[in-house]
């Protein structure tokens, strides 16, 4: 009998799961087009997988065996229960290979089942809960139903009743895994994710067979050349095709939740949720089946789900009243890509902030809180805080810095970035000066003619803004003659190496190479240049800037640096790819979605748990975000130090910074006065 | 995108626009009170708004006039006017054309003479009644407008005033909304050319760029931080003048006169 009914049902859960899968494709193609290789692609997904994709998932060694088991004996299974069930065909080893992928898949499944028993918080409840079962009604049953076909049980083992028993247990797995995938249970993830994989909107971030590590952070560039075209997302269907995709990928694994400041801050920001309300989205529907944390609010604890929905064609973000998101959980992104980075699918969730904030800034002039003002700043005085730009190196009135236009050509060009208008940011750079003077390095600044680089205009949405300043500033690059840029903030740092370069003029490109000070450094203390005194006997801890570490991959330069000038270093809990973001990203500080608690608070705890005495930081964003936490009643506040002014604290025979005598030009102001 | 009802007539109202200019760097823009002049338009309920601007039509006036239709708008009427026009004949025709109710511009152009006086010849030259300084529309019915008056230190006086009207507004008018690059890089300018008057006198003019003079210092001698708070925060104190109520429209002109005559305003 059972001869008779397992074929019928492998073979219509086939036929349903390719229904599905037609349907769900569907509804990605509502998407934007966009162009990719498909057999290139579906070409490389296990390289992706085996590669990419276990490098994310084996950062939890328990969670990733268990998916190999399970994962793995599921596929085994399945491609063999249709060859020895469907087929028929059990003679040899197949009938023992599929018992033995089955038991496989029940082992990994147990595994499931305990995790599932107190999931932490940031897993998805509702129909999860019941896929570990799901995964072992196949297993079993597929594990039973075999054993008859490699003789181990006669053919009739048990009767009818047995066997319309194990075909309901079979008929059940069946259906989760196999047409459940297509047609949207949690199984979605694996046909979704494997063509995600496949089609993915930035190919470039996985590693190639030489071992190259596959990074891609750069936003993508939006195309301002169609002056009718609507700009940004504003309905899911605005999304590309393939960003799609992504979003139905998700395994609602809620790592992007644990990661996120903004989440733990208690702004209204849940990169998962955000996620599944594309989905929802995606679809039509509301958001009442999500079954995960909502997204935080300050006043009322947490968002009940089901008071948003949305269509494909719908907005996302209600001019009035709610739709699918509200403006302030897109505002609350501070761009650390926490999530992307430990997103086991891959999925782009700074790509698709960005994208829909682009909608809300350059259609809607929605831009919240100081936005508007930065914008228009950097509109008329390229830079945000409304500063004469003529006024760029006056805090260097005293230090001769060789400038660009006189001297056209120089190893280095020092990018100085809007910290020249900023206190606190000024001492960095001058220490950042004296280093390279003592290190007899050949640099040359800008001056007037640098701008903001247009770092937060664009991820405040405004691409016009953001090209604008990036046309502006990469012609009076192309005028000069240097090496390398070298430059103390990372925001233009990334912007500068990796968003550029979409922009140079056809026939021209971005043919140097960008250093962050403390790779910079790095190299002038490897190559013997810069005479240190180490022995500062301190103990420091190093807060790694998102767009130095997790946007460039640079962990190790600055801790070398620390290493070089003798200094005890104890790491934070979360730092490296881990590290917490300052939330002085994404234009945060200027939108200032209010929150329980302040992101920067929060990472000067991981600061005090250390109990280092300084923190030493690479970006003036960090500077200002962490210098400007409050201690908590009782506990001395813990210094905040650039690298590079840990540097030049630790120079050897101190040079004076200024070649030309400080007392000398001072006096002889005195005698105009008097005179 | 004008908010429309079929029930009631719309209030029709013009925003006079101008081209800007930023005071650190020079470069147009928007105009401050311009733009908060169109905000105040687009709160009016009912309101069917229309931009107008009077002048040059060339690749920076056009960026300018552009960041008033990022604030929602399809279009902007431009008269075309030669560099250095007298543009007053010509708004005053195009007003007197589309007839609207009401007329709102910023007190005072941010280039070109900037003296501030348009506002006041249109309304001499159309016959309308002007109100300055405004801070806000509060009703408009049967043909009266109810109108808020700023006055220095957050004073508001209330005001009712029979349409069609000009006003004109400072920086206690709502701030303007952002400018979306969308609909302004979309909307149409829609030019058409007007009487061109053209202003001899300012032909004569040599402009140079101004000095900035230095501020006198207040001095407040005060031992305390509670004086001087007092003293940053007193009232500016007016000694002698007097109100005159109740007197005939000579009488008050007469008063304004000798005033200006021992003020030596007028010899
Ligand atoms: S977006 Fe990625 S990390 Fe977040 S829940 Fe989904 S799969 Fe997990
Ligand atoms: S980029 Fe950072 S702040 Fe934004 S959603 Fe991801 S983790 Fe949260």
């Amino acid at each position: 009998m059972l001869d008779i009914l397992l074929p019928i049902l492998i073979f219509s859960a086939l036929a349903l799961a390719a229904i599905g899968a037609v349907r769900r494709i569907r509804l990605w193609r509502q998407g934007r087009p966009s162009p990719v290789p498909v057999l290139r692609g579906l070409a490389a997904v296990p390289r992706r997988y085996l590669v990419d994709l276990h490098h994310v998932v084996a950062r939890d060694k328990v969670m990733s065996n268990t998916h190999v088991a399970t994962a793995g004996g599921f596929v085994a299974a399945m491609g063999l229960a249709i060859v020895v069930h469907g087929l028929g065909l059990a003679e040899g080893v197949l009938g023992w290979l599929l018992l033995a992928a089955s038991a496989t898949m029940f082992a990994g499944s147990l595994f499931v089942a305990q995790r599932r028993r107190n999931p932490p918080a940031r897993l998805s409840k509702g129909p999860w809960m019941r896929l570990p079962k799901s995964l072992m009604a196949f297993s079993l049953g597929i594990f039973v139903v075999t054993l008859p076909a490699v003789g181990v049980l006669p053919a009739d083992a048990g009767g009818w009743l047995v066997a319309l028993v194990l075909a309901a247990v079979v008929a059940w797995g069946l259906a989760e895994l196999v047409f459940g995938m297509t047609w949207g249970g949690p199984m979605k993830h694996a046909f979704a994710g494997a063509l995600h994989l496949a089609f993915h909107r930035r190919p470039e971030r996985f590693s190639d067979k030489r071992g190259g590590e596959g990074r891609s952070t750069g936003l993508k560039a939006l195309d301002l050349e169609d002056d009718q075209a609507p700009l940004g997302v504003e309905t899911p269907a605005d999304f590309t095709w393939n960003q799609l995709l992504g979003f139905d990928a998700c395994v609602q694994c809620g790592r992007c939740e644990a990661v996120c400041p903004a989440f733990a801050a208690g702004q209204p920001l849940n990169p998962k949720k955000l996620i599944q309300d594309m989905v929802v989205g995606m679809a039509g529907g509301s958001d009442a089946h999500y079954a995960g944390s909502p997204y935080p609010s300050p006043e009322r604890g947490d968002k009940p789900v089901g008071e948003h929905h949305g269509t494909p064609h719908g907005p996302i973000v209600a001019r009035e009243g709610t739709a699918l998101v509200d403006a302030e959980t897109l505002w609350s992104c501070t761009t650390c890509r926490a999530c992307v980075e430990e997103c086991p699918m891959m999925i782009e969730h700074v790509d698709a902030i960005v994208d829909m904030r682009r909608h809300l800034t350059l259609e809607e002039g929605a831009t919240p809180g100081k936005g508007a003002e930065v914008i228009d700043n950097l509109i008329a005085t390229d830079n945000p805080g409304g500063f004469d730009p003529g006024g760029r190196l006056n805090w260097a009135a005293d230090l001769d810095l060789p400038l660009m236009a006189d001297v056209e050509r120089a190893e280095v060009l020092l990018w100085l970035g809007d910290g020249v208008f900023d206190m606190r940011n000024q001492r960095t750079l001058r220490a950042l000066i004296k280093v390279l003077r003592a290190a007899d390095v050949d640099f040359a600044v800008l001056g007037n003619e640098e701008r903001d680089s247009g770092d937060v205009a664009r991820r405040l949405g405004d691409e016009a803004t953001f090209q604008s300043l990036a046309r502006r500033n990469i012609a009076t690059l192309s005028r000069y003659r240097f090496e390398s840029i070298v430059t103390c903030d990372p925001h233009s740092f990334h912007v500068l190496k990796n968003e550029y370069g979409a922009l140079y003029p056809q026939g021209q490109d971005a043919d140097y190479p960008v250093w962050h000070h403390s790779t910079f450094i790095n190299q002038l203390i490897e190559s013997g240049r810069l005479p240190l005194a180490p022995g500062q006997a301190q103990r420091v801890t190093y807060h790694d800037p998102c767009y130095l570490g997790r946007y460039n991959g640079e962990y190790e330069a600055p801790r070398a640096v620390l290493r070089a000038l003798g200094v005890e270093l104890v790491e934070m809990q979360r730092s490296g790819y881990r590290s917490r973001c300052c939330g002085g990203g994404g234009g945060a500080p200027i939108t200032d979605v209010p929150g329980k608690q302040r992101i920067p608070d929060m990472r000067m705890g991981d600061v005090r748990e250390t109990q280092a005495e300084q923190v030493v930081v690479g970006c003036p964003q960090c500077t200002a975000m962490l210098e400007g936490v409050v201690p908590p009643a009782g506990n001395e506040a813990t210094a905040v130090k650039d690298i590079a002014e840990m540097v030049a604290a630790a120079l050897d025979n101190t040079p004076p910074a200024t070649p030309a005598s400080h007392d000398a030009a001072a006096s002889q102001a005195t005698e105009e006065v008097l005179s | 995108m004008q908010p429309e009802s079929a029930m009631t007539p719309a209030l029709e109202v013009t925003v006079l626009v101008s081209i800007g200019r930023h005071p650190l760097t020079g470069r147009v823009r928007r105009a401050d009170q311009d733009a908060r002049g169109v905000e105040l338009a687009r709160s009016l309920a009912d309101a069917e708004v229309r931009l107008l601007h009077a002048g040059e039509c060339n690749e920076s006036s056009e960026a300018a006039l552009r960041g008033y239709l990022g604030m929602g708008f399809s279009e902007l009427a431009l008269i075309e006017q030669p560099e250095g026009a007298d543009v007053l004949p010509a708004l005053s025709e195009a007003l007197d054309a589309t007839s609207p109710h009401l007329v709102i511009t910023g007190e005072r152009a941010e280039r070109g003479e900037g003296s501030g006086l348009l506002p006041y010849l249109l309304a001499e030259r159309l016959g309308w009644p002007l109100v300055s300084g405004l801070a806000a529309v509060e009703s408009v019915e049967d043909g009266m407008a109810t109108l808020l008056q700023a006055l220095p230190r957050g004073q508001r006086r209330r005001l009712k005033i029979r349409l069609p009207a000009i006003v004109t507004v400072d920086d206690a008018a709502p701030t303007p909304r952002q400018s979306a690059y969308g609909p302004a890089r979309r909307g149409t300018l829609e030019t058409s050319a007007g009487e061109v008057c053209n202003d001899d006198e300012w032909a004569t003019w040599q402009v140079q760029p101004a000095r900035p003079r230095p501020k006198r210092l207040k001095i407040v001698k005060a031992a305390s931080a509670r004086d001087r708070f007092k003293a940053a925060a007193a009232k500016a104190e007016g000694t002698g003048g007097q109100v005159l109520t109740d007197v005939t429209p000579t009488q008050g002109a007469e008063a304004i006169l000798t005033l200006l005559r021992d003020e030596e305003v007028l010899r």
